[in-house]
């Protein structure tokens, strides 16, 4: 028995293990995403011909619908990559003040309501496609931001320096060296983006102007409003696959780009005229795509009958009439349900990315499928709970809410997880393997320095997710126990009155405020580490 | 074996978020001292909540407590409310403990109450309108219950002579306009002049109730000349939003926008003294008489509950005194009781809409696609 042959053993028995770390994530999405899908699609489709199917799919609407759908998805896509990633190089490169502020206030909008970020756009914006543009760029522009800047930080930034001294330019170096590197991170991002816009339902429906339909909002209006369960059900098959082929596409790109790379040491402080300017510039595209319309609203929140005041936060705590419990109480409520669902999608996630990075058919089927929560419409999933969910009465269990929060906050754990761990050099592992070291001991002791960051950056989405009540979850029936601050914003502003409207403003700015602080918190604790903080 | 994989994985998340709890709690205070200035508030707050939480997670589900007390779940939508501890009288009275749960609008409450048929997600379900019944009784949603107190109620809001559903308040939706600035209209028939209908912004009747109780309202009004009313309409440059808050509280002057004329509710005014900052005396809009579509909201016992008579005793109280005195305020309807008096608010500042409009429920649903599907032609183009 050589040596050789005992390591790959070892390390085959290890992969057996790790395969077997993702039937946990497989079973939850099963439960979560595929059971309720499938109950409503057989449900509803029952009765649906292939005739009927296959006109409602190739009709003139749908056709249009669809093109829409996809094209502003895209172009909401493109857009978001080129700013973010212009903001992503600027906190890869340099060092400067302010910089751990600019990275936390990239996430502030993300779980900013719709309706009331929308009357900010409204005001400066016409409705149309340029609004509904803007919308998604100033949502999702911290995926981009974190998920990309994040993994460019880690980075080898030697090849770079040595193309320049071999005379690249700096777009040419940036083409043939760093461009092909952070492949995986865009591709990542990038998808998540997409699908975030693909069923983007709010921004459409209030930015998008009255002729304006996606997929999202045309299930919505068949199943809801005309109660159409057959067509509603046809187009969200049509989404379905969609998504499928998509998340299919992109693993198969990522798997394809991966290399593996070495970490890089923290960037330099910032020095120069043109690294001065680039942060200048990265500044400036998140104070003007996302600073003015939140600058706007925490006006909004300040306006008080006699003049500007705080009087409207104060008031956070009083009870209104309208709600069950107070807003500030329904904060607390908020923050509950993120920080179970952000600990589900973690450890899920992780397990999931670990399955996923390790190869096997296992891993590549829980890529695809933990992308269907975030391109499948809101409305299907969510009446998918309430049929799949009624024979243990799980439907009213509270517990329903962080998971299906979960559910959508897993697709940004993996986002962030996936990339980082295919750049770990497999020679590290083997080395460690080598030296005797256990399966467990290697992942303490090579993988979780290396993933531990990258991890919370997908747990802090997963809490904004949840924060933000992305998804299913306006489906789901609750009680006042369940009542969150986005609940409460939505019940302020469904009555006249500058009282009422002041408060829902207010209770945005604190939940906002929220998100911004935890997320500085987590970017301070990491800095703060010394050998992992330099590491990473 | 979905079963096993359910348990496996309620398990599961209740250990994670087991793990969590203690997190949250730090996390909410350090949040809520920030966010609220006063840090004692603050704290008592977080306590209690952090209490009444843990005991909810916990709970799950519960209408099968076995301690001989039944527990009845009223389903609803998202803007009922109430005042608090309003159905302590009734569980002092009858044993009988409430639950309410609430998701989403009035048309995604009658969507899933229609999936869930024969499976109820609990056993009174509330605020289903004269818009919407009609789905839901095809839908064989509800069983049925005579209550006694329809004594009290004017027969023209009993729309179900086989009792499947009673009627717990009424609304009207109304053009409000805002008084002394821009045009002054005076009959729904002057919105069609160009300079009424550029001041005027409606919701679409697709993703919106008002909207649609608008365009009913037209229907009611002018029968089949309806659609030469909304030409005109287009025409004139009505705005349409998707919904009432993009409309209230973006275009009309109200949220600081331009336009002075906006379809919302009869008690739209009232609403505006009441949660007005800083206090007015008078209400700064008025509403349109004739262009008011009435709304009804019902309640009934959901088919398949396990416990009927309990159920049908909560649709009760839902007529009763207390209950109904306590809807204005909280819900700004008016209560379908007619023993119950309004409040001095609704009397002061709103409006008697003497002869409001109406269409059965079966015709609106039986020409709810053709109606609105024209409507988009007309005005959307």
């Amino acid at each position: 028995m050589n040596l050789a042959g005992a390591v790959r053993r070892r390390s085959a028995r290890a992969s057996v293990g790790v395969g077997l770390l993702g039937l946990a994530p497989a079973t939850f999405l099963g439960v979560f995403v595929v059971w309720p899908l499938v109950a409503i699609l057989a449900r509803n489709l029952a009765d649906v011909g292939w005739r009927q199917a296959f006109d409602v799919v190739t009709s003139d609407a749908t056709r249009s619908i669809l093109t829409f759908t996809v094209g502003q998805a895209l172009a909401s896509t493109a857009l978001t990559l080129v700013l973010g990633g212009l903001v992503a190089h600027t906190l890869a490169s340099w060092r400067f003040p302010g910089r751990a502020v600019l990275r936390a206030f990239s996430v502030v909008p993300f779980v900013l309501p719709t309706v009331v970020v929308a009357a900010a756009f409204d005001s400066v914006l016409p409705t149309g496609l340029g609004a509904v543009l803007a919308a998604h760029v100033f949502f999702n522009l911290a995926v981009v931001v974190r998920v990309v800047g994040g993994f460019w930080a880690t980075l080898d930034r030697r090849p770079l320096e040595a193309a320049r001294v071999l005379g690249a330019s700096p777009w040419q170096a940036f083409r043939t060296v760093t461009l092909p590197r952070l492949a995986p991170a865009v591709a990542s991002a990038g998808v998540v983006v997409f699908l975030f816009c693909f069923t983007s339902f709010g921004v459409i429906l209030i930015l998008g102007g009255p002729t304006r339909a996606t997929l999202e909002t045309e299930i919505y209006r068949r199943a809801v409003f005309r109660g159409e369960f057959d067509i509603a059900a046809v187009l969200a098959v049509v989404q379905v696959v969609a998504v499928v082929v998509l998340a299919a596409l992109s693993s198969w790109l990522q798997r394809r780009a991966a290399v593996p790379d070495r970490g890089a040491a923290t960037p330099p402080r910032v020095r120069g005229a043109s690294a001065r300017l680039q942060v200048a510039g990265a500044v400036a595209v998140v104070a003007v795509v996302q600073g003015v319309p939140v600058a706007s609203l925490i006006a909004r929140s300040l306006r008080t009958g006699d003049g500007w005041g705080l009087a409207n936060y104060r008031r956070l705590t009083e009870p209104v009439q309208l709600l069950p419990v107070t807003a500030a109480e329904a904060l607390v409520t908020s923050l509950r349900f993120a920080v179970a669902a952000a600990v589900i999608a973690a450890v899920l996630g992780g397990l999931a990315a670990l399955a996923i990075t390790t190869g096997g058919r296992l891993g590549r089927g829980l890529e695809a499928l933990a992308l269907v929560p975030l391109g499948v419409s809101a409305v299907t999933l969510g009446f998918g709970y309430l049929v799949a969910f009624a024979a243990f009465d799980l439907r009213r269990s509270l517990w329903l809410v962080p998971c299906a929060h979960a559910v959508v906050g897993f697709p940004f754990v993996l986002a962030s997880l996936v990339p980082a761990r295919r750049a770990i050099d497999p020679r590290l592992r083997a080395a460690a393997a080598t030296l005797g070291a256990s399966p467990i001991t290697v992942a303490r002791t090579v993988d979780w320095p290396l993933l531990r960051r990258p991890l919370a950056t997908g747990a802090g989405f997963a809490a904004a997710i949840s924060i933000g009540e992305f998804g299913a979850t306006s489906f789901l029936a609750r009680g006042a126990s369940g009542f969150t601050a986005p609940l409460a914003i939505f019940r302020l502003l469904s009555q006249p009155g500058d009282l009422l409207r002041g408060q829902a403003m207010a209770l945005s700015v604190v939940v906002g405020l929220v998100v911004g602080v935890l997320a500085l918190v987590l970017e301070r604790s990491r800095s703060a580490n010394g050998v992992a903080g330099s590491a990473l | 074996m979905f079963r096993r994989l359910a348990t496996a994985l309620v398990v599961l998340g209740l250990a994670a978020g087991c793990a969590a709890d203690e997190e949250a709690d730090v996390t909410a205070t350090s949040d809520d001292t920030a966010a609220s200035e006063d840090a004692g508030a603050a704290e008592a707050t977080t306590e209690t909540e952090g209490a009444d939480g843990d005991d909810a997670m916990e709970a799950e589900g519960g209408s099968d407590a076995d301690e001989g007390s039944v527990t009845i779940t009223l389903v609803t939508h998202d803007s009922f409310a109430t005042s608090e501890g309003i159905f302590d009288s009734f569980t002092a009275e009858t044993g009988i403990e409430v639950e309410v749960i609430s998701g989403g609008d009035a048309g995604e409450l009658v969507s899933r109450a229609v999936l869930a048929a024969g499976a109820p997600e609990g056993d009174v379900l509330f605020g289903v309108d004269n818009t919407f019944l009609q789905r839901a009784l095809d839908g064989d949603v509800f069983e049925a219950h005579e209550s006694p107190m329809l004594a009290s109620v004017p027969d023209e809001l009993e729309l179900d002579p086989e009792h499947r559903v009673t009627p717990i308040d009424v609304g009207d939706v109304c053009v409000n306009y805002v008084i002394g600035d821009g045009p002054q209209p005076a009959s729904i028939d002057d919105l069609t002049d160009p300079e009424f209908a550029a001041a005027f912004v409606t919701e679409n009747p697709e993703s919106s109730s008002p909207g649609f109780a608008f365009l009913l309202a037209t229907i009611a009004t002018y029968g089949d000349d309806w659609e030469t009313y909304w030409t005109e309409l287009a025409e004139g440059g009505v705005t349409v939003t998707a919904g009432w808050s993009e409309a209230y509280y973006g275009e009309f002057v109200s949220g600081g926008g331009a336009k002075t004329i906006v379809t919302s509710y009869a008690t739209s005014p009232v609403a505006e003294v009441i949660f007005a900052d800083p206090p007015v005396d008078t209400a700064p809009t008025a509403v349109l008489t004739d262009s008011c579509f009435r709304q009804i909201e019902f309640a009934g016992v959901l088919a398949g509950t396990d416990h009927p008579a309990e159920a049908g005793l909560l649709v009760d109280f839902l007529l009763s005194e207390t209950f109904q005195a306590d809807i204005p305020l909280n819900m700004f309807v008016a209560p379908a009781n007619a023993d119950v008096a309004l409040p001095d608010d609704f009397v002061t500042h709103g409006t008697e809409i003497a002869e409001p409009l109406t269409l059965s429920p079966a015709e609106i649903e039986a020409n709810r696609l053709a109606w609105t599907d024209r409507w988009t032609e007309i005005v959307l183009r």
